[in-house]
């Protein structure tokens, strides 16, 4: 084996034991790395009263109740479990029943959680807003787009 | 090909291609510039927010690319003792550090008004800030250590190392949950964007692919020329 083939040899091994040192690294604080929970993932029984927290998911259709101009009702729900959030505040542009979002804020009691930011979260769809009244107008319309 | 390895056969293509390489990215940028803002469609869901797009996913491969291409030379330069990977190397990092700062501005400007936030600290966002940051510290790394030959064999190890983050970047929303949405763009499956949104996205990206190509071949000329000089 000529020199220059071992040295290579030695980078790629070399590259290999840190890229699989980082990975169980950051395989073994997923729960951390995650930017947020889903409601699924989150222990009812064993919730931590006010501590901050983030949860994702959808709005849940029908679940939006508008209390007062700048506070609001709705559950977010990942097609499994949901979960009543109350926020005060300005919700952002996307939000809206069936859109993601991630909610940050934390349990005021075992059912109702809180939020002190709300975020929209889009997806990696991308198609003209003309389609979009075709495809309704023709009933192609995929009701999870909203 | 030669000139991919060779200094002075680079230095003789980089003579004959630089002009239309400069000319192609001035003329592909008025073309996706036109695109981006008049000939393409409204997002149903996003509105014409959706056009910072045409910026933030051009830069952001962009940044990774250069960021595979240094990590490529790197080894070649490591293992196979080729000096021209250590020139690639310095003459790039600040082309590569550009892109990452575009990609992270434009990011958090479409961030703010579809997200509800400038930045959060999710999987996808640190790690591109993590690459702004490694290639930050190729670029002060090669400004600071005098002696060039231990200099150039530091900076090349460094990125090795550095190159840990690039699969990082690249899976870290399929990996954990993040707010950054998946990739639209995957090749293996079909894209799930509309073509006529498509179309400046890919003029956009060859725009980007030919500014950062012109750029580098003016850089990497500059450091052959200062190495023949030795002032580097």
């Amino acid at each position: 084996m000529s020199l220059r083939f071992q040295r290579l040899l030695l980078i790629l091994l070399t590259l290999a034991i840190i890229l699989s040192a980082v990975l169980l690294i950051l395989y073994n604080t997923r729960e951390n790395v995650s930017y947020f929970y889903t409601p699924s993932e989150i222990d009812k029984s064993n919730i931590t009263i006010n501590k901050i927290i983030r949860i994702g998911g959808f709005v849940e259709n029908d679940s939006f109740n508008k209390i007062s101009s700048s506070s609001f009702k709705f559950r977010i729900t990942d097609e499994k479990k949901s979960i009543v959030v109350t926020f005060n505040g300005i919700l952002p542009d996307l939000f809206r029943e069936g859109q993601g979002a991630v909610i940050e804020g934390a349990f005021v009691d075992k059912n109702i959680f809180n939020a002190t930011n709300v975020f929209a979260k889009h997806d990696e769809n991308y198609m003209p807003a003309s389609i979009k009244e075709d495809l309704k107008d023709t009933g192609y319309w995929n009701k999870k787009y909203k | 090909m030669k000139f991919l390895v060779n200094p002075s056969k680079f230095n003789e293509l980089a003579d004959y291609i630089f002009k239309p390489v400069l000319i192609l990215s001035i003329l592909l940028f008025a073309l996706g510039l036109l695109f981006s803002f008049y000939l393409s469609p409204d997002d149903y869901q996003q509105g014409s927010t959706v056009r910072i797009m045409y910026v933030h996913v051009p830069s952001a491969w962009l940044a990774l690319l250069t960021y595979a291409i240094m990590t490529l030379y790197s080894i070649a330069a490591l293992a196979f003792r080729i000096p021209f990977g250590f020139i690639f190397n310095t003459a790039v990092a600040p082309i590569g550090a550009v892109f990452t700062l575009i990609c992270v501005i434009s990011g958090s400007l479409w961030g703010k008004p579809m997200w509800g936030t400038w930045w959060v600290w999710d999987a996808r966002l640190t790690s591109v800030a993590i690459l702004f940051i490694i290639y930050l510290i190729i670029i002060f790394m090669n400004l600071s250590i005098e002696n060039r030959n231990v200099r150039e064999k530091v900076v090349a190890i460094f990125i090795l190392v550095g190159s840990v983050n690039l699969p990082i970047v690249k899976f870290s929303v399929d990996w954990w949950n993040t707010l950054h949405q998946p990739a639209t763009i995957s090749k293996l499956s079909k894209p799930s964007i509309d073509p006529s949104m498509m179309t400046p996205l890919i003029i956009m990206t060859l725009a980007f692919i030919s500014i950062g190509l012109s750029i580098a071949i003016l850089r990497i000329k500059t450091e052959i020329i200062s190495r023949k000089s030795n002032l580097g």
